[in-house]
Parts: structure tokens; C-alpha cells; sequence
């Protein structure tokens, strides 16, 4: 074993899966020699295969969708999830529509990479969680690791993936270290890891949202155990091993830093609920609140789930009276 | 100056797209877009909006949006009898005309548009959204402009693995007001890319004329922004297109990167359907004056000629037969592209 942080793992996987396989090319804004995201990968196959763009979403992500359908396999990277307003129609309507608009006859093998989140102090424009968006457009993936050994090994899955899949990174992650083996490993996209096991309520997590959720479940070890789950990918999302944990402790909590309403919480919810998983408390989403990302601390603060927020939301729901 | 029995392969082409497009009014209920002629033009978009003409039931085995490419045969033709079939297209609305001339099958365009298991998209994709990987055909689009970044893909990808393959980006003079063109045109000129824009400035974007939608009627010279060669060429004169294209295939497949070329054409018929929706119908008469097909046949043999239509009808023929004898889709099978 070994330790190493998020940022590193992702920049490994870029570096394992472009000496693996020659159709693998990167592509996008601000990747020259001053933000390499995978170390040294300009160095080495500037020219050809990784591409600094001029700042063109829409026209890099629609060239990088058209090269993917040509047999290519880009990673495109947009340097804030926030901008990828300016290429919702070649993610949204062309690379997530192609492969079943042509009857399966064309396949568009790319991944969108791009980091997200708040809590970074950068205000309304840098700071979003959009993953609900992809969620809701049918033929997309949506990756959202939430530690440096997901985040490389989803990132090898989705490079391998013959589908569009948006892999959101965490930049409060990025500096996040970890022990991991020496070598390739590969992380399935739509399978869910118990982070750790628990017995009196399920929190679901994922992202920086799994770390804040993980810090909870331990602060409150002495009260109540709790179950933490990272589903780790949103689409496909893995409601098996959801399920089962929300069985087996009889209380779901789903924790992230997306706004509530119309999110991601409320689909796991959904998911499990349809189950019809017996619960001893009410089923709850803790998002942030609807609100566009404020600048200052104590407003981003506010806005975001905090470890407290967290932690009294699971004291409420064990405590939870019928 | 292509050769006789290059001439002739430029009207097989034109004849197959122009032929194609009359044999849908067998199928596509145009008279619903007739009986709207003569209403307020508030009633009539209303009238069209709430139609029924999109059920398949009321307008025949054809439904949905169908936009014509009659009238802008010569640009298709001209463009695609330079590409092979590992060359890239991507269309517009108006697909019909640039997948037939990249030599997408008739049979298999027939069968989509009647949403048969047998079409080349399977059923899945329509009027707008023909595909087919054999022939470099990487779809119409039913997003204005969309399809000029997708063109560059197969650009990139070729230039990537050192081939001399190239694509062409085939949009109107409405797709040429989006920004993806211009995104498309810095990077293609940028980096080289072996792109054709071909811009078929028909005067119309859906019902919006160009001369209210650009400030200058020409729109090559905005290429010269991008240190791009732009060419204004008559879109009613195939053998004019022809030569244009060859060069900027040329240009492309030896390195020296993008063209942009603005076709001047008109669509005969109206934006959608088959029914003219062209405010001024005098300007309509006058350009149905040059029609492109017959500018080619007066250059030809009657004889030559004949055979041609022949061929051609029978080709019909036998992809009607093919489409109306395709099963339609099973319902359950859409599951496949679930996850």
C-alpha cells in the first residue's frame, strides 16, 4: 500500500488508460503545462493527444462527441461544472442521444470531466453541484467519487465505458490523500460501497458530502452507529445494496451538497420507496438549501450541509417517535 | 469540369434525392399543410401547432416533422461526389439530401421515415436523425447549428491517426447565426482540421428571411475572421459546386485545413411539409427557374437522360417495396438503450 491524493489518482488513471489504449485523448480548457491534470501528461503527448482548447465548450465538446461517434475516446475536461451551460446541447442532446437516435448504430465512448461543488469560497459561478441535471437525461452516466480510490477507479470504468459518462470531481478532494495498492484497479460503474458498517440508520453520501457524512458517523459513534453508503455513481445507481443497508438499520438519510429539490437525494429516496423498505423514520434529503451559491463564509456555510447539520438530522431521525 | 459520365452521376445523385422526396407525399399527409393555405397567419401557426398531421395514423405511414430538400439538390451532390465513405458528413434539418448523397441507402431512409425496424436508424431516429457509420453519415441534426462542432470530431479523429479523411459540416443560413460556428471555425482553422462548412444560404431560417436575420446578404467573407478561404458559389449549378468543393477537398485531404463555402440556393418548398410557406411567391417562381436538375439535364444527352430516370425509378421502387414491407419496431426493444 501505499498513500496518494484524489488529484493523483485521477492523473494516474488519465496516464494508465492513454499508455493503454492509443484512441485515449484529452481534450479542453486550461490543460497546457501550468493545470496538467494528470502530471507530466503535456509533457508527454502535447501535439497529439492532449489538446488545450480555446475556450469553446460548445465547440470542443461537440468536436470531442463527434471524434467518440469516429471511434476516438476522449476524456474532455471543462474546467467548472458550472460551465458546462455552454455545452448542455452537445452533451445533453447530441453525445447522450446519439447512440439510440442512430438504433445503436453509432456509440459515442467519452467522458466528460469536470470538477464541482462548493464550500471553495468562489461564489455563484464555480461553485455548483449540477449532477441532477445529467441524471435526468437519459443516455448519460454520471460518476461522483468520493475518494482517491473511486476516483481512479471509476475514472478507468468510464474511459472504458462505450456511453457518455460525466465524472464530477470534488475540488475540496483533490488535496485528500489515501492508501491505496500499488497498480490498476478498476471500480464498476453502478455498484455502491459501505463505507462503514452501521446498525441504526443508513446514510447515503457521496462526493465531498461522503467525507463531511463519514466525519458524522464518527463524532456520533458513541451514541448511535450509523451505516455509510457511497453510491458512488448516480447513473446506474446501484439500489440493491441502498436498500438492503436502509433494511437492515430501518432509517435512510441522504446527505449532499446539491440543492434538495429535484435532486439526487430525491431520487435515491424514490428508488428505495418503491421497495417498500419498512422504516422506523421518515426517509430524509439534507441538501443545500435553494439558493444560488453565496460568497461569503458564514452564507456559503449556511447554505451547505455541515457535519452538525448532519449529525442532527441523524439524532433526529434515530430518535424519530410514530 | 467533371466528364460525361461523371455529369451523369451527378444526376443519378440529384434524381435519387429529388425522386425520394416526391414519393414521400404518398405516405406524409402534406395535404394537411394544404388545407391551411388562406388563414390568418396567427390561425395558421396555431393550426399547424395543434395539428394532427404529426399522428402517423392521419398522415399515412409517415409521420412527425418532415423538411424538404428540393430545390437544393445541386449542393449535396456536388459536395459528396468528392467524399469516400470514410469521409464524415454531418447534416441539418434538411437531411434527406446530404444522406442520399453521401450514399446512404434509399431503402433505408424510406423504412426510417416510416419508423420501420428496416431503416438505417432502426426506427429510432426519423426524418431528422438518419445515420449510417458505413457511409460516414453521422446524422441530420434537429438542433440548428448543433451538427458543425459534431463535424469536426471525425476531423480530428482522422488527422489523430494520421489519415487524410475529411468531414464537411452541411448547415443553413439560420445555423450559420449560432455560435458554434464560429467556435467550430477558430478551432478547425486553429489546429488545421480537414472541415468543409458548407453554408446553403436557401434565404430562410424555418420562416425567417435572411435579409432580416444578417446584416450583409453575403456570408463567406465572415470565414476570412478566421484566416479561413471562403467561396460564394451558385447552389442551383452543381457543376459549379463541384468544382468549389473539389478544391476544398483538396485543400483538406493535403493538410492545409477548412474551407468555408456559402452556396446560394433556395428551398422550393416551405420549412416544414411539403407546402409553400414563402412569403413572397414571386421570388419562389423565379427561382423554381433554376431549378438544378434541369440545368444539368440541358448539358446532357435526352437519351443518357432517360436511362437515368429509369434506373432511378426502379431503384424507387424497390426501396418502397423494402420500407412497407419492414416490420415496425417491437415496442419492449427501446429497453436495450435503457440504464
Amino acid at each position: 500500500m501505499r498513500e496518494i491524493t484524489y488529484a493523483a489518482a485521477v492523473g494516474e488513471a488519465l496516464r494508465e488508460e492513454m499508455a493503454r489504449d492509443e484512441r485515449v485523448f484529452l481534450i479542453g480548457e486550461d490543460i497546457g503545462p501550468v493545470r496538467d491534470p494528470g502530471e507530466d501528461l503535456w509533457a508527454q503527448y502535447r501535439e497529439r493527444r492532449v489538446w488545450q482548447t480555446p475556450i469553446s465548450e460548445s465547440g470542443f465538446t461537440g468536436l470531442a462527441t463527434g471524434a467518440a461517434a469516429a471511434g476516438l475516446r476522449p476524456v474532455v475536461e471543462i474546467m467548472y461544472c458550472d460551465f458546462v451551460t455552454c455545452c448542455m446541447d452537445p452533451i445533453c442532446n447530441q453525445a447522450a442521444k446519439i447512440t439510440l437516435m442512430s438504433g445503436g448504430e453509432f456509440h459515442v465512448p467519452m467522458v466528460i470531466k469536470t470538477p464541482a461543488g462548493g464550500g471553495t469560497r468562489e461564489g455563484g459561478h464555480h461553485s455548483q453541484s449540477l449532477e441532477a441535471w445529467f441524471m435526468h437525461t437519459p443516455g448519460l452516466k454520471v460518476a461522483m467519487p468520493g475518494t482517491a480510490y473511486d476516483a481512479k477507479g471509476l475514472l478507468k470504468a468510464a474511459i472504458r465505458d462505450d456511453g457518455p459518462v460525466i465524472y464530477i470531481q470534488h475540488r475540496l478532494l483533490h488535496p485528500q490523500s489515501q492508501q491505496v495498492p500499488e497498480g490498476e484497479w478498476i471500480v464498476p460503474l453502478g455498484q455502491a460501497d459501505v463505507k462503514r458498517e452501521g446498525t441504526d440508520l443508513t446514510l447515503v453520501a457521496y462526493s465531498w458530502a461522503l467525507t463531511k457524512a463519514l466525519q458524522a458517523a464518527e463524532a456520533l459513534a458513541d451514541e448511535t452507529s450509523v451505516e455509510v453508503v457511497d453510491p458512488r455513481t448516480l447513473v446506474p445507481l446501484d439500489v440493491d445494496t441502498i436498500a438492503a443497508s436502509a433494511a437492515k438499520t430501518g432509517r435512510l438519510l441522504v446527505v449532499h451538497e446539491a440543492p434538495e429539490r429535484g435532486g439526487a437525494g430525491a431520487e435515491i429516496v424514490r428508488r428505495v420507496a418503491e421497495r417498500f423498505v419498512p422504516l422506523q423514520a421518515p426517509a430524509t434529503v439534507l441538501g443545500a438549501k435553494p439558493v444560488a451559491m453565496p460568497y461569503s463564509p458564514p452564507l456559503e456555510d449556511h447554505v451547505l450541509p455541515q457535519v452538525e447539520d448532519i449529525m442532527a438530522a441523524v439524532r433526529r431521525l434515530v430518535a424519530w417517535k410514530q | 469540369m467533371p466528364d460525361q459520365s461523371e455529369m451523369l452521376r451527378l444526376l443519378t445523385t440529384m434524381l435519387r434525392i429529388r425522386g425520394f422526396e416526391h414519393r414521400l407525399g404518398k405516405y406524409y399527409n402534406y395535404s394537411a399543410y394544404a388545407n391551411l393555405g388562406g388563414r390568418r397567419e396567427s390561425d395558421r401557426t396555431a393550426a399547424l401547432l395543434t395539428s394532427t398531421l404529426y399522428d402517423f395514423a392521419s398522415s399515412g405511414m409517415i409521420g412527425g416533422a418532415v423538411h424538404l430538400y428540393v430545390g437544393q439538390e445541386a449542393v449535396a451532390t456536388g459536395v459528396c461526389a468528392h467524399l469516400r465513405d470514410d469521409d464524415y458528413v454531418t447534416g441539418s434539418h434538411r437531411g434527406h439530401g446530404h444522406f442520399i448523397a453521401k450514399g446512404g441507402s434509399l431503402r433505408g431512409a424510406l423504412a426510417e421515415l416510416m419508423g420501420r425496424s428496416g431503416g438505417c436508424s432502426h426506427g429510432y431516429g426519423g426524418s431528422m436523425h438518419l445515420f449510417d457509420p458505413a457511409k460516414g453519415f453521422l446524422g441530420g441534426n434537429g438542433i440548428i447549428g448543433a451538427q458543425i462542432p459534431l463535424a469536426l470530431g471525425p476531423a480530428f479523429a482522422a488527422k489523430y491517426r494520421g489519415e487524410d479523411g475529411v468531414s464537411v459540416a452541411f448547415f443553413g443560413d439560420g445555423g450559420a447565426n449560432q455560435g458554434t460556428l464560429y467556435e467550430a471555425m477558430n478551432i478547425a482553422a486553429l489546429w488545421k482540421l480537414p472541415v468543409l462548412f458548407v453554408c446553403e444560404n436557401n434565404l430562410y431560417a424555418a420562416t425567417t428571411p435572411q435579409r432580416i436575420s444578417s446584416p450583409l446578404p453575403d456570408l463567406a467573407p465572415r470565414a476570412e475572421g478566421f484566416g479561413m478561404p471562403g467561396a460564394i458559389v451558385d447552389g442551383q449549378d452543381v457543376l459549379a459546386v463541384y468544382e468549389v468543393a473539389g478544391e476544398a477537398v483538396r485543400r483538406a485531404r493535403s493538410g492545409d485545413g477548412p474551407t468555408f463555402i456559402e452556396a446560394k440556393t433556395y428551398r422550393f418548398h416551405g420549412h416544414c411539409g411539403a407546402e409553400s410557406d414563402h412569403a413572397f411567391p414571386d421570388e419562389c417562381a423565379e427561382w423554381r427557374q433554376r431549378d438544378p436538375i434541369e440545368l444539368l439535364k440541358a448539358k446532357l444527352e435526352p437519351a443518357d437522360v432517360a436511362r437515368v430516370e429509369a434506373q432511378v425509378g426502379e431503384e424507387l421502387d424497390e426501396a418502397e417495396a423494402f420500407a412497407v414491407s419492414s416490420p415496425l419496431p417491437e415496442a419492449n426493444e427501446v429497453e436495450r438503450f435503457a440504464f
